[in-house]
């Protein structure tokens, strides 16, 4: 039998006053699945992990949470939800462990429980030598893991992460990103927002694009990069003005001329290049790449996604 | 449903370990240094007021007003701080912790630190001979409820505002007032009637009076049911101020 998806959205929008975050959006999120809502600043993605944490009622549309409805059982699907916030929670004015413990407290564990749940996941989180410590000493990336602890506390059957590695530096992404990548792999399902590209094609199983509050594409990273990219994409920069574009035209199968670069997108991005000298134009620098999610978004939406 | 009530309780009681020796010095040592400067400094030249010294009636005045404003203090920074700083409620909310949870809880908070407080003055009071009747035993319960009916709707107040600078406007023109007017210091007889009726609205006033009343085992102005409906109400009123306030923050 088929089990029902853990969250699903139809026509889900929510409303402040007369600006619309999230204009309806149809989502749905299996057990065991790595889900990414991507998108830039103001796409709504936060708007809808509020309401798929049920702190934030849905203006209007369906959002069935674990079977339930997030409005009339917000108590119990919260107890069996994990949150990583965007904006830090953490009490800066309590240790370590007892971050984890006080926290632990709200879903009702027992104090010996609390304190041996404490315990396991400081030492997942690699922050057990911290325990005692305070929390504002901590750096960016351990206070993100020790928050990610805190939401894995009550052992939740979904775990949300707004935005987790933003403001991080790239080796505390690294490990923060091979955390989750292990908790994915004893079957917790993820539910993230990123406007990296990079971390949506490491961490989702699949992902939808949202822009504008609105859903423009859904699928996996690799299904998303073949359908509305090519293989490669070769970057060129050339020095001055001029209508670089238009020289180019022909050449691979798209052109997308940037403020600061022009983007090629072929199939092969050798060939590319090879036709770009041939027709006796020299860029300054000349880049041959994969094609990324960030080549499906500017396509998708004309703009890029981190500005 | 007690249950996440009494975890933020001790959440509150985890950060408080913290402040512990700070605020016994201000909880235990202020109030007695208050009486004796006051009561047997100011007292004697006041001589008697009411047919006891002058010490033995403020001792409960005292006692009350400092139930009071620990209940303001712990209303007003913090509970902004965990809306703005360091967004407490937030974690709480991504929980089975619920608003009334969030506001009993705080609330539960003031009352266990209020009991013994109020304990510890009796005991040093009654070295000094500041107490007349065993009655006095029953004002730590009032004292409490004292809390209880000045912290809810200040919570309210914290709740809905986004600028530390009103708590400048409640110290002077809420709780300042209220600590020299509700009889802690003198009766309240002596004001003007409208004062008067000023004093009679605020949840001090009968706090003292009942803790008055225990203190020197004599009846309060009013009947003990008008002095307790008056906390009562304040204690309604405020707690549905403070969860309206609480719930509309949150639900964002």
């Amino acid at each position: 039998m088929a089990e029902e998806p853990l969250i699903v959205a139809r026509g889900l929008v929510k409303r402040f006053g007369e600006f619309t975050a999230v204009d309806g959006i149809d989502v749905s999120v299996e057990r065991g699945e790595a889900f990414g809502f991507l998108g830039p600043n103001g796409a709504g993605k936060s708007s809808t992990m509020r309401m798929i944490s049920c702190v934030s009622p849905p203006t209007a549309g369906e959002l069935r949470i674990l079977g339930l409805d997030p409005v009339r059982d917000g108590v119990a699907i919260r107890g069996r939800l994990g949150v990583c916030p965007q904006l830090g929670n953490l009490d800066t004015d309590l240790s370590v462990f007892e971050n984890l413990t006080t926290y632990a407290r709200y879903f009702g564990l027992s104090r010996a429980e609390a304190r041996r749940r404490a315990g396991e996941l400081l030492e997942f989180v690699q922050l057990a030598d911290r325990a005692k410590g305070k929390v504002e000493p901590l750096s960016g990336g351990m206070k993100q893991r020790l928050t990610i602890a805190r939401a894995l506390v009550n052992d939740p059957e979904i775990v949300l992460l707004d935005e987790p590695t933003t403001g991080l530096d790239p080796q505390a992404r690294h490990l923060l990103w091979e955390r989750l990548y292990q908790l994915k792999r004893q079957g917790v399902t993820l539910v993230l927002t990123t406007h990296y590209m990079d971390e949506a094609e490491q961490l989702c199983d699949r992902l939808v694009v949202m822009d504008g509050g609105r859903i423009v594409a859904e699928g996996s990273p690799r299904d998303l990069i073949g359908r509305y990219s090519t293989p490669e994409v070769v970057e060129l920069r050339f020095s001055g003005g001029g209508d670089v574009a238009g020289k180019l035209d022909g050449v691979g199968e798209r052109v997308d001329a940037l403020p600061d670069r022009v983007l090629v997108y072929a199939r092969d991005g050798d060939a590319a290049v090879a036709e770009v000298h041939r027709r006796g134009l020299a860029p300054l620098s000349v880049l041959v790449r994969r094609s990324t999610l960030e080549d499906v978004f500017l396509h998708l939406t004309g703009r890029t996604l981190v500005d | 449903m007690a249950h996440s009530t009494v975890a933020v309780l001790e959440r509150h009681l985890s950060l408080y370990r913290r402040l512990f020796w700070a605020s016994a010095l201000s909880s235990f040592v202020l109030p007695v240094l208050f009486l004796v400067s006051i009561g047997i400094g100011v007292g004697g030249y006041v001589g008697e007021l009411g047919g006891v010294s002058y010490l033995q009636w403020i001792v409960p005045g005292v006692m009350a007003s400092t139930a009071f404003q620990m209940a303001i203090g712990e209303t007003t920074y913090p509970v902004l701080g965990d809306f703005k700083w360091s967004r407490g409620y937030h974690a709480m909310r991504a929980t089975p912790v619920r608003i009334g949870d969030m506001v009993a809880g705080q609330v539960l908070f003031m009352v266990v630190r209020v009991l013994p407080q109020t304990v510890v003055f009796l005991l040093v009071v009654v070295a000094f001979g500041g107490l007349r009747s065993w009655w006095s035993v029953v004002t730590p319960l009032v004292c409490a409820a004292v809390v209880v009916a000045s912290a809810l709707p200040v919570m309210g107040f914290s709740a809905r505002i986004d600028n530390d600078g009103y708590f400048a406007l409640l110290f002077r023109f809420v709780m300042i007032p209220m600590t020299l007017f509700s009889g802690v210091f003198f009766p309240v007889a002596q004001l003007p009637v409208v004062a008067q009726w000023l004093a009679w609205v605020s949840p001090l006033w009968h706090g003292v009076e009942l803790c008055r009343a225990a203190t020197l085992g004599v009846a309060p102005p009013w009947p003990i049911w008008a002095h307790l409906s008056c906390l009562v109400a304040w204690t309604v009123a405020g707690g549905w101020f403070a969860m309206r306030g609480f719930a509309r923050r949150l639900a964002v």
